[in-house]
């Protein structure tokens, strides 16, 4: 079973990569992009084969080591 | 005094740190170095260290897979029963990411890796650390870090700066930092990070000798204690 983990920063916590990447946008010519947000996407291979399982193991990952979530949400997707 | 010094793979102030400390400590002999992997601290231990560098290559998130090796149990053990821990630059993320700090280290605002010499204002005196100095002083240490830029919710920042935990700021902020704050301390002063380098500072062999005072703190401590 796999599971796809998205972690990005909360609303409010300053993003100065997004920041860059919208001002480098801006510079090619792609106007009217409000606001770029940058995060990550971890995939997982698991060995687990009951879902709800699965999706509860994953979100203890996510709390103890894939975000820190004093600044990131994320969200666990089960495939 | 006695001394450990706790090595990440990629950790590479370590030995500067046990120089440093060596030199308060009465020898090299007081200080340990002690491997990530190691579940247990040596016995009779006074004050711990974690060092600059780029545990486990920045993976993930700066500090954060470091902050989960089996050895931080023991350093957070420690810490809880009133030890004396101090982490510097990358080892300020990881006392961030293992819960003994408030707040944490995001990518500096310039988006650059940032290696200079900076200004700090000492903020207080109310810990072992920053004993030897004096509130209001101007002091030379340098930086070196990509991921600098401390950030804390308003409660955190209020209860930090209310409770006289703010250790030292920056007299110009070279990463962003909340409120330009370089260095933090715990709620009972015992357990400090900052993203200078104090130990880059602590011979006149090595430019300057502003980070001397920092480890002399330490000894003081616990002389008196």
């Amino acid at each position: 079973m796999k599971a796809r983990v998205h972690v990005t920063l909360k609303n409010g916590v300053l993003d100065p990569q997004g920041a860059a990447v919208a001002h480098s946008l801006g510079a090619l010519g792609f106007d009217g992009v409000n606001d770029v947000r940058q995060g990550k996407v971890i995939e997982l291979d698991l060995a687990e084969t009951d879902k709800a399982a699965a999706e509860a193991s994953v979100k203890q990952m996510c709390e103890k080591l894939l975000a820190n979530t004093v600044i990131e949400n994320y969200s666990v997707e089960i495939l | 005094m006695r001394a450990a010094v706790i090595q990440f793979p990629g950790s590479n102030c370590d030995r500067d740190m046990a120089v440093a400390l060596a030199n308060v400590a009465g020898g090299a002999e007081n200080v340990s170095m002690v491997w990530h992997k190691d579940a247990e601290l040596p016995k009779g231990l006074d004050v711990i260290g974690i060092p600059g560098g780029f545990s486990f290559g920045d993976y993930l998130r700066c500090g954060a897979i470091a902050a989960r090796s089996p050895i931080m149990d023991a350093v957070v053990e420690f810490a809880n029963k009133g030890g004396y821990v101090f982490g510097l630059c990358n080892g300020f993320q990881i006392l961030t990411e293992s819960g003994l700090l408030p707040g944490v280290l995001m990518r500096n605002a310039g988006l650059k890796y940032i290696c200079k010499d900076v200004e700090l204002r000492v903020e207080t005196t109310a810990s072992p650390f920053t004993s030897r100095y004096t509130v209001g002083e101007v002091v030379t240490v340098p930086v070196a870090h990509h991921d600098g830029n401390y950030s804390a919710d308003p409660e955190t920042l209020k209860r930090l700066v209310g409770d006289d935990r703010v250790a030292f700021r920056y007299t110009e902020t070279p990463n962003g930092s909340v409120d330009d704050i370089a260095g933090i301390l715990s709620a009972n002063k015992r357990v400090l990070g900052m993203m200078p380098h104090p130990e880059r500072r602590a011979d006149t062999q090595l430019g300057g000798t502003d980070g001397v005072r920092f480890f002399e703190g330490i000894a003081d401590a616990l002389v008196s204690a």
